[in-house]
């Protein structure tokens, strides 16, 4: 959830290997374009010179050069600078290639030396060639269809639940307030990879202290986690910081509907949560002044859980022992969270949780996020 | 901190060449070459061993990017010339994983570790394969040749029980030999630095090639075994190669002037392998390893005189002589060093002829949080029965040796390493779980 990370799933929700089941959206052909029709694009300190500006849809790539002195980082967006596709750490005098499923319309190039600001921006147009849907496995889009669907009902239940939050704020509530910051926060983590996608609503809803980037007002959730326990207390700001949450998260509630699914980005997304256990859940970081990290640990692993329990009928047939591995693993993972439920349905406060036991977490999360990594080959394999 | 008994120097393994040479060499020309090299400095090294007693000639290992075979009799990595780095690791199999599960590891282990000691890439390699999955192979070793990489294996007595259980219908084979180490006057033992169910030391002339062998392998496990605690070495301190320079430890002193040579066939059967009759059959021909990480309390050992350093030891700082004697390789005369010394409570003639074979490194695992350096000798021996090699000579050392007010073993761990893997399609621990 930093601002950065989004970028994973924003490139894998896009890219090429598309069982083409995007539902709602248009899908290119399978044509690989060579790398002799690779777009160029010069990135320096201060340009960014694309070699074309309008080129057809489809399989993209993009070659770029950084000829600049400071690491750069390439995006594209689309509307609403909707990440499309990005590569982060491009360094001085070094080359890098993306390659992308890119749909017919207007888009942005933009380079930022320095990987800072909103960077160097280039539009350009993407033609013709969509809606060629391939032939695909039609229960992968029955998978596709059904995991939009559990985006937009987490999305929903989300919507009443920080309300509650809010509410409590605002009538100067502490303990209450403290009680359903949670619990706020359940729909979003089992889908953050495709709240993720949507480019400007995570750094506004999600976004740690130390993730905050310079020129940026921090706010969300963690801001008023950062209020209610480290400060215990509420003041007008928090208040309104605590409306404006709603407001952003009604907004990620209606973007639902565009988001890119394909199988390949369900598999991967379950991986990303696994990584986003991985890095931020395990460590303690993620909710350092709450300590409900388990909270967030346990609604990854069920989204995750959900998007592979949508592909498992490919992935049985594909990959036998891979999904029987996942099946236990999953299993694994889901009785040592068990283990930390307490009768009132919260977990142990996290910091409460010993080094041995946190090694115990992170070895659980290995163990399923090894094998998770395999899946989205697993899907698409011919 | 370890016997001062010694001999050096080592032979590449020549036994086999070039095993399994289907995958892609991760620099292939180079790669192919450095096999040759290997084999040309191995027959050099016998002639070197076989005259070095008296004509001390140059440093005979093989080149630093060479290929050490991984099939032979023994597992590489123990008689092998010692590499300039160490990545150790010490894994903990997970509690649901089954003998089948783990039997399963081991064979793909086994594969892995031919490849990458091979200087190949691990399965359908780094930067190859479906573009949607991760790849097989982490990469980072990706242009370097073999670098004499050695990987070898080891079993922990908590493999064959632990709390009483009996895991993986191994207790009954677990050799004798293997015993829950002692407690020792002086140990302070973390546990999170200590014991594990099963352990691979990788060695190498490059620290990218000993990492990323340790890395992928880890990797591998996943889901079987999750890493207990992993160990990080340089500069080696015992030499194998007595024609070599003899290596200082990071007190500055000269270390492994007396160890078994790794040509010195005679005292290997005698004092490193397993035998036959010696415990089960599984281990004839394996070695039992001790580790313990041993602190060195830097600061103050540097503001020690030198006077007072040398007596610590038993020799001379510069030359490594022992006291009353001119150069490092004269044979010492216990009784010309101070009682208490180092060196006079741990040579081979103090302990009935008592030897192991030591392949330890330095280590630097930066500052700690009181802004002492975090650093000492990782030390590693092997032996055919610790019972009577380690034991009574750590025995000795923790009760009177004089560097005890310098240093302090804060981990350890016991191991049975069996032999080696003979050829292609047998695997690491057939023989303990076939």
């Amino acid at each position: 959830m930093s601002a950065r990370r989004r970028s994973t799933a924003a490139v894998l929700l896009t890219l090429a290997v598309a069982t083409a089941a995007l539902a709602g959206c248009s899908s290119k052909s399978d044509d690989k374009a060579g790398s002799s029709d690779a777009v160029k694009v010069n990135a320096t300190d201060t340009a960014c010179e694309v070699s074309k500006t309008t080129f057809a849809a489809g399989h993209v790539v993009l070659d770029i050069s950084n000829k600049g002195s400071k690491t750069t980082e390439v995006y594209v967006y689309g509307d609403g600078d909707k990440i499309v596709t990005e590569r982060e750490n491009i360094g001085p005098g070094t080359k890098a290639s993306i390659n992308a499923e890119i749909k017919a319309g207007s888009y942005e190039i933009a380079c930022k030396p320095g990987m800072v600001g909103d960077g160097i921006r280039q539009k350009i147009t993407v033609t013709g060639a969509s809606g060629s849907a391939a032939p695909a496995d039609p229960r992968l889009a029955a998978a596709v269809d059904a995991y939009r669907k559990y985006a937009q009902e987490q999305a929903d239940a989300t919507i009443p639940a920080v309300e509650a939050f809010a509410a409590a704020i605002k009538a100067d509530d502490l303990e209450k307030a403290k009680s359903l910051f949670a619990a706020s926060r359940t729909g979003w983590e089992r889908t953050e990879p495709v709240a993720e996608s949507f480019g400007d609503v995570d750094p506004k809803t999600d976004t740690r202290e130390d993730k905050v980037e310079a020129g940026q007002q921090w706010t969300g959730w963690h801001k008023l986690e950062k209020s209610l326990w480290a400060d215990a207390k509420i003041g007008d700001d928090e208040k309104k910081l605590a409306d404006q949450l709603v407001n952003d998260l009604k907004d990620w509630q209606k973007k639902i509907p565009e988001a890119e699914i394909t199988a390949t980005s369900m598999a991967n997304g379950a991986k990303e949560l696994l990584d986003e256990v991985a890095t931020n859940k395990i460590t303690g970081e993620e909710d350092r002044y709450s300590h409900t990290d388990l909270a967030d640990f346990q609604a990854n692993v069920e989204g995750a859980q959900k998007a592979y329990e949508l592909l498992k009928p490919v992935a049985a047939e594909k990959d036998a022992d891979l999904s029987k591995t996942l099946d236990s693993e999953f299993a694994a993972i889901n009785a040592l969270l068990a283990k930390y439920k307490q009768a009132d349905g919260t977990f142990t406060s996290y910091d409460k949780v010993t080094e041995a036991e946190r090694k115990t977490f992170s070895d659980a999360v290995n163990s399923l996020g090894e094998p998770l990594s395999k899946l989205a080959a697993a899907v698409v394999a011919k | 901190m370890d016997a001062e008994n010694e001999q050096q120097n080592a032979t590449p393994d020549t036994a086999d060449a070039a095993a399994t040479k289907s995958a892609v060499s991760r620099r292939a020309v180079i790669g192919w070459a450095g096999a040759g090299v290997a084999l040309g400095a191995a027959a050099v090294g016998s002639v070197a061993a076989a005259t070095r007693q008296d004509d001390p000639a140059p440093a005979a290992a093989a080149p630093a990017g060479a290929e050490v075979p991984f099939y032979g009799e023994h597992q590489s990595g123990i008689a092998t010339p010692v590499q300039d780095r160490l990545h150790f690791a010490a894994f903990d199999v997970s509690e649901k994983a089954t003998r089948e599960s783990l039997v399963k590891l081991l064979k793909e282990w086994t594969k892995a570790a031919a490849a990458m000691t091979g200087g190949r890439e691990v399965g359908t390699g780094a930067a190859t394969g479906l573009p949607e999955a991760p790849p097989d192979d982490t990469g980072e070793a990706l242009g370097l040749p073999a670098s004499r990489l050695t990987l070898t294996i080891g079993f922990g007595p908590s493999l064959f029980e632990k709390d009483g259980v009996d895991r993986f219908g191994l207790k009954a084979k677990r050799p004798e030999a293997l015993i829950d180490l002692p407690g020792f006057k002086g140990d302070k033992l973390d546990p999170t630095r200590s014991g594990g169910d099963i352990c691979v030391q990788a060695c190498a002339d490059d620290p990218q090639v000993a990492v990323h062998a340790i890395r992928n392998l880890a990797r591998i496990g996943m889901g079987t075994v999750n890493i207990r605690w992993s160990q990080l070495g340089f500069g080696k301190t015992s030499s194998t190669t007595p024609d070599a320079q003899t290596p200082r430890n990071l007190m500055g002193f000269k270390d492994g002037t007396h160890n078994i040579a790794g040509t010195d066939t005679a005292k290997l059967a005698d004092h490193v392998w397993a035998a036959p009759g010696d415990g089960p059959e599984w281990m004839t021909g394996g070695s039992y390893l001790v580790a313990r990480r041993i602190r060195m309390h830097i600061e103050t050992w540097d503001r020690t005189s030198l006077k007072e350093q040398e007596d610590v030891f038993g020799r001379t700082k510069g030359e490594g002589a022992p006291y009353g004697k001119a150069k490092e390789h004269d044979a010492p005369d216990l009784k010309a060093m101070p009682a208490d010394s180092h060196v006079a409570l741990a040579h081979p003639d103090a302990n009935s002829g008592l030897m192991i074979l030591r392949r330890g490194f330095s280590f630097t695992d930066g500052t700690d949080g009181l802004g002492r350096l975090d650093a000492g000798l990782f030390f590693l021996a092997y032996q055919r029965d610790s019972r009577k090699a380690f034991v009574p000579l750590q025995t000795r050392l923790a009760s009177s040796d004089k560097l005890n007010e310098y240093i302090q073993h804060v981990g350890s761990a016991h191991f049975a390493c069996p032999a080696g893997v003979r050829k292609p399609g047998e695997w690491w621990g057939q023989a303990l779980f076939g």
